[in-house]
């Protein structure tokens, strides 16, 4: 009852016209950053964060989740009328979405993934409002041990759900940290790995870091394929969105499972990405009509787009209970909070209410908002995307400039970004995860700090790791995900003389 | 997609750009332990010492890096994937040159002058639009930057000599 009341209070807060305007205004960014390619989620946000530095953090915060929405939402579009992922989490949307297009059915498909996103959404707020305040006073005992060992474990995770080479994932990871301890140390003062060049004092800012590897590194990838670009037109009238309505409860069990690993999916750092595929191979394998994925099944859009969404939503969990984020995008959406003067982790329950239901209660009223204005606007932003490459692409290098100067006023970063595309693009084509690398930029000082706080307290022994069940459980489960890649394989090993190689 | 069909051989192998990557991750992991370990990466009288936690980051990288460099070597031979082609090169340095120089014309004239001239230039020379439509364009951003920035959210952004002129 009591988070009903603070939910309530929240919606107070959030329904104010100036911040119902952000929410708009936040919700049309998004879905037009999510439409062009080169502007994602995470550096969308990354540019426009300096804009909101005069902003409440509230109504800063409702704008840029708002943002976050409406790029989960428009990465749908470009998947299904262009066969473009706007967005990794929406490579799944094209398997089934851009063959409805083809079949003329894409006011279909976009309406069913529009409704699907916004019913995962939906479900992970839910969870998120009754969830997110135990999770808070259960973190509230936590202690240094305690905190490097969740660190750990959000870390190991990306090894364990990861696809990829491991070590390519903990190589991304470990450059990532050791951006983050160039500049001072915060705790001796002194000044490490700047090899005698002042500009690196402060370090590397992650925002640079974000603009360059997404967007710049984005646009290099983009190029490779040309500067054309071919898509359907989408026709979208009420007649087709309540006929699609009609359909879509027949899909309920894939709606409820998209939900549930959607959610799991965000709250370990898994992220959107992998979720929508995961839901996606799920719904193919338990749906009477699975053998008939990727020939333009609407369940096959509804799976991996409840599941993005889900999995987006509930990435906030715990960046807003214990400061970790479980996305880039929601990575700098906590250096945001930093930035803004809040300390993210469970204490923000106790002393910043006003903050945190404001922005439960706009996660409701968003995806409201986001609903209304994909489904009202589609064929504005299909315009947006038959704008030429030849014209987009300078314009977003220009945007990622302005984005990558503002963040401290400083010339140096702005060529830092153009370093940082190259290394994106390169290790885009080779298959290095980003993700763990911003978010190693993000948590490096926390995650150290929280090491060396440990270390002080048991001077020196690691043993501390496993000092009692809650730490040690956490710091097991942790060296489970790490070395998943090497147990798993000794299984497939182990099985496959008895199966007869059926592996 | 009209370079789907060149030549496989064309263009640089993967692998080796992967072994490469491999070697400069191991490179910059061992100077980051080299460096911390000149910090001092032990335990002084008042706790862990500064590099204590980053000559750890080194080392795990140098290994990484080393693992990635050895998987690399034993496809050498077999691995016959091309990294990039040189006509998706072409189009990619079509975009990555003209925004280097655009960061250094950011650097000495300023960044709205500067905008203006790389999307006019790359609108005429790459997507070969009209010079009446690419300059529009061009000179449309940048004073929609310019009211954003300067005047509405008061973000100061570099500036030159146009602007001085006039009195920014």
């Amino acid at each position: 009852m009591e988070e009903l009341n603070a939910l309530f209070h929240g919606f107070s807060i959030a329904m104010t016209p100036f911040n119902l305007t952000l929410m708009f205004v936040g919700i049309i960014l998004g879905v037009i950053i999510g439409v062009l390619p080169g502007l994602g989620g995470a550096n969308g946000i990354a540019i426009l964060l300096p804009l909101t530095f005069t902003m409440s953090p509230t109504s800063a915060i409702i704008m840029l989740s708002c943002i976050y929405w409406g790029a989960l939402f428009g990465g749908a579009i470009t998947s299904i009328l262009f066969n473009i992922p706007g967005e990794p989490w929406s490579v799944a949307t094209t398997f089934d979405g851009y063959p409805m297009a083809q079949q003329g059915r894409a006011g279909e498909a976009m309406t069913g993934a529009f409704t699907s996103s916004f019913v995962g959404a939906l479900v992970a707020v839910l969870m998120f409002t009754f969830i997110a305040p135990l999770v808070a006073s259960f973190a509230l005992k936590f202690g240094p041990p305690e905190f490097f060992s969740v660190y750990l474990l959000t870390f190991c995770s990306f090894v364990g759900t990861g696809k990829g080479n491991p070590f390519k994932i903990v190589a991304a990871m470990m450059l990532g940290f050791a951006m983050a301890a160039v500049g001072i140390d915060i705790i001796t003062g002194q000044l490490r790995l700047t090899f005698g060049f002042t500009e690196l004092l402060s370090g590397f800012h992650f925002l640079v870091a974000v603009i360059g590897l997404f967007g710049i590194g984005e646009i290099l990838l983009s190029m490779e394929e040309g500067l054309s670009f071919s898509g359907h037109t989408a026709k979208i009238n009420p007649k087709i969105v309540l006929e699609t309505w009609k359909k879509l409860p027949r899909y309920w069990a894939t709606s409820i499972r998209s939900c549930i690993i959607g959610c799991w999916m965000g709250i370990i750092p898994g992220g959107a990405t992998p979720a929508s595929f995961m839901s996606y191979g799920v719904a193919r394998k338990m749906s009477r009509n699975g053998d008939k994925f990727g020939t333009g099944q609407l369940e096959g859009v509804v799976a991996p787009e409840t599941a993005a969404h889900a999995a987006g939503t509930s990435a906030l969990l715990p960046m807003l209970t214990l400061g970790i984020p479980g996305s880039p995008t929601a990575a700098v959406l906590l250096g945001g909070l930093m930035i803004w003067g809040l300390q993210p982790g469970p204490l923000l329950f106790v002393e910043q209410k006003d903050f945190v239901w404001g922005l439960i209660a706009s996660m409701y009223l968003g995806n409201i908002a986001g609903l209304i204005v994909v489904l009202t606007c589609v064929p504005l932003f299909a315009a947006i995307l038959r704008v030429p490459f030849s014209i987009i692409a300078p314009v977003i290098v220009v945007i990622c400039a302005i984005g990558a100067f503002t963040v401290k006023n400083n010339m140096l970063d702005v060529w830092l970004m153009i370093v940082f595309g190259v290394v994106g693009y390169v290790f885009k084509k080779l298959d290095y995860p980003l993700a763990p690398m911003v978010l190693a930029l993000v948590l490096g000082d926390a995650a150290e700090s929280s090491f060396r706080q440990s270390m002080l307290i048991s001077q020196g022994d690691l043993t501390v790791f496993f000092s009692n069940w809650l730490v040690g459980s956490l710091t097991g489960l942790a060296l489970f995900a790490l070395f998943w890649p090497l147990i798993s394989a000794l299984l497939t090993r182990l099985r496959s003389p008895g199966a007869g190689g059926a592996t | 997609m009209a370079h789907d069909h060149e030549s496989a051989q064309a263009g640089t192998r993967t692998v080796l750009v992967e072994l490469t990557v491999a070697a400069i991750i191991f490179t910059l992991g061992a100077l980051v332990a080299y460096d911390s370990h000149q910090l001092g990466s032990g335990w002084a009288s008042d706790g862990p010492q500064s590099g204590y936690f980053p000559f750890y980051i080194g080392l795990f990288t140098c290994i990484c890096g080393a693992m990635v460099f050895a998987q690399g070597l034993l496809r050498l031979k077999t691995e016959q994937q091309v990294f990039v082609t040189p006509s998706q090169l072409k189009q990619v340095l079509v975009i990555l040159l003209p925004s280097t120089v655009y960061v250094l014309g950011v650097q000495l004239i300023g960044i709205y002058v500067s905008s203006a001239l790389f999307i006019a230039l790359f609108m005429r020379l790459a997507g070969k639009y009209s010079w009446l439509r690419s300059i529009a364009v061009g000179v449309g951003v940048s004073v929609s930057a310019f009211v954003m920035f300067e005047i509405w959210f008061k973000i100061p952004l570099p500036k030159g000599p146009l602007e001085s002129l006039l009195g920014y």
